[in-house]
């Protein structure tokens, strides 16, 4: 057992002393390795954890939503709706709600404006998302001026703000009363955004919507899953746009790898014929390069994991929020739970690690098979 | 037989120290993790008594903020040809069939 893991030691001095020899080349390698991986794994991670986040806080929004559409446009709906909803079997609440959106041309920044249900506000205060006291250096006991669609400047005390640790899902949240909301806006009376329905058997919410559907036959039904399976889908899709784009990058990096693994230059093959020439085996030549793409691949891989998880969960992924904000000038800051699962940590492993240390040794054992003698001509 | 000056024990110390690293990765989610948790509950508590549906993560245009809730015309708002303003939109997938509740 000694000897054999002695003897791996040396083929790991040869290696060492061999890479060293391609120092610039081989740091140049192990640089971009690291990169490829850093952000393959970041996006892993970051997409992974935000998915874990929806799927978890999303589970408590409202079990059933009813819109109404007007010329495939989201239009309000009649409150005189709610009394036919409660007369449903089945439905335990059903509750009109009011928000809109009002974009502060001053900062450039999108508001979502919402009456709460949960809780009574002043008319002439608002409660505001911390992304918004943090844009507009704002705090309790300041005022904020809002000019509104219909041209009417509106003052709001801010009599609050919303916890720093719920930005995720409010950063934007401006929470006003409803006689402040509907005079903001020009809201008709007797009108809401849409209806939030609560039903009394989670099991029956698929037939209760189906009732919903028959009962306003314009409206457009939203159910919790409906919202679960849209991050979802919305998640997948991210991935798969990051994949895409990453698409060319990890291309480039196989063309490289598959340049230096399959394409032994010169000097390689001359060491290759030394080495069998003066009694190395076969295996003992894979062996070598076994090792230096092993040693490569798994130190670009634990450097790499290690930063994109500090870049994802103690720095909020800093580096994708540019392409995440957009033209937005609102963006939670916010602190993910780490979520992480060995199958992602395999899956980044086994497509990064395992290719490169396979494309290393297969020339390798093509050239160590041949007779030394032609090898070094 | 010199062993303490050889490459081969300074390449597997710094392996073992990379693995250490990541290892500590999975030490400090369990560390975090309770405080977190805590504040994640926090979130899913304001979205049950604000009746949220959406993150927040994209503000930029109504369809992004609340995909949601967003009628599945919303990406095409202004032609039903006219590609998207928005740069965010790019990461919001077209809407799937069936997703409608009907």
């Amino acid at each position: 057992m000694n000897r054999t893991i002695e003897r791996q030691r040396y083929l790991i001095d040869f290696t060492i002393a061999s890479l060293a020899r391609r120092r610039g080349r081989n740091l140049g390698l192990f640089a971009v390795y690291t990169l490829l991986v850093f952000v393959l794994a970041s996006a892993s991670l970051l997409g992974y954890g935000l998915r874990k986040e929806a799927r978890t806080v999303l589970a408590a929004s409202p079990e059933i939503l009813v819109q109404h559409l007007l010329a495939g446009r989201h239009d309000l709906i009649p409150e005189s709706h709610l009394a036919a909803l409660r007369d449903i079997r089945g439905i335990a609440a059903a509750e009109g709600r009011l928000w809109g959106y009002y974009y502060d041309a001053g900062m450039r920044a999108n508001y979502t404006l919402m009456v709460p249900s949960d809780r009574t506000i002043e008319p002439g205060t608002a409660i505001i998302g911390s992304a918004i006291a943090r844009l507009r250096n704002l705090g309790e006991g300041d005022a904020v001026h809002f000019l509104s669609p219909k041209a009417k400047m509106f003052r709001f005390g801010i009599a609050g703000t919303l916890p720093s640790e719920s930005e995720l899902v409010a950063a934007d949240v401006v929470l006003v009363s409803e006689a402040d909301f509907r005079a903001f806006f020009g809201f008709p009376a007797g009108m809401v955004t849409d209806i939030a329905v609560s039903v009394r058997n989670p099991k029956e919410v698929a037939t209760v919507s189906a009732k919903i559907s028959r009962l306003i036959v314009d409206a457009r039904v939203v159910t919790r899953d409906d919202i679960l399976r849209s991050y979802e889908s919305l998640f997948d899709w991210r991935q798969g746009m990051i994949t895409v784009l990453l698409a060319g990058a990890v291309l480039a990096f196989v063309i490289l790898a598959w340049d230096k693994a399959a394409g032994l230059s010169a000097e390689e093959r001359r060491e290759i014929g030394i080495l069998k020439a003066i009694g190395w085996e076969t295996s003992d030549v894979i062996a070598v390069k076994f090792w230096e793409g092993g040693l490569v691949s798994l130190g670009a891989f634990l450097v790499a994991y290690t930063l994109a998880y500090l870049h994802v969960f103690h720095f909020g992924g800093a580096l994708f929020a540019p392409a995440l904000k957009g033209w937005a000038t609102l963006y939670p800051d916010f602190r993910m739970v780490p979520e992480i699962s060995g199958q992602q940590i395999a899956t980044i492993f086994f497509l990064t690690v395992v290719p490169y240390t396979l494309a290393t040794i297969v020339p390798v054992w093509r050239a160590a098979i041949i007779d030394p003698d032609t090898v070094m001509r | 037989m010199r062993t303490s000056g050889r490459p081969s024990s300074k390449v597997i110390a710094l392996l073992v120290a990379g693995g250490v690293s990541c290892l500590a990765t999975l030490v400090d989610s369990t560390v975090r993790r309770d405080t977190d948790l805590a504040s994640r509950q926090s979130r899913a508590a304001l979205v049950a008594s604000l009746g949220l549906t959406d993150l927040s993560l994209f503000t930029e245009a109504r369809y992004t903020r609340h995909p949601a809730m967003a009628d599945l015309h919303s990406a095409f708002q202004d032609h039903p040809a006219a590609w998207d303003h928005f740069p965010t939109a790019a990461w919001v997938g077209p809407p799937q069939w069936g997703n409608q509740g009907e």
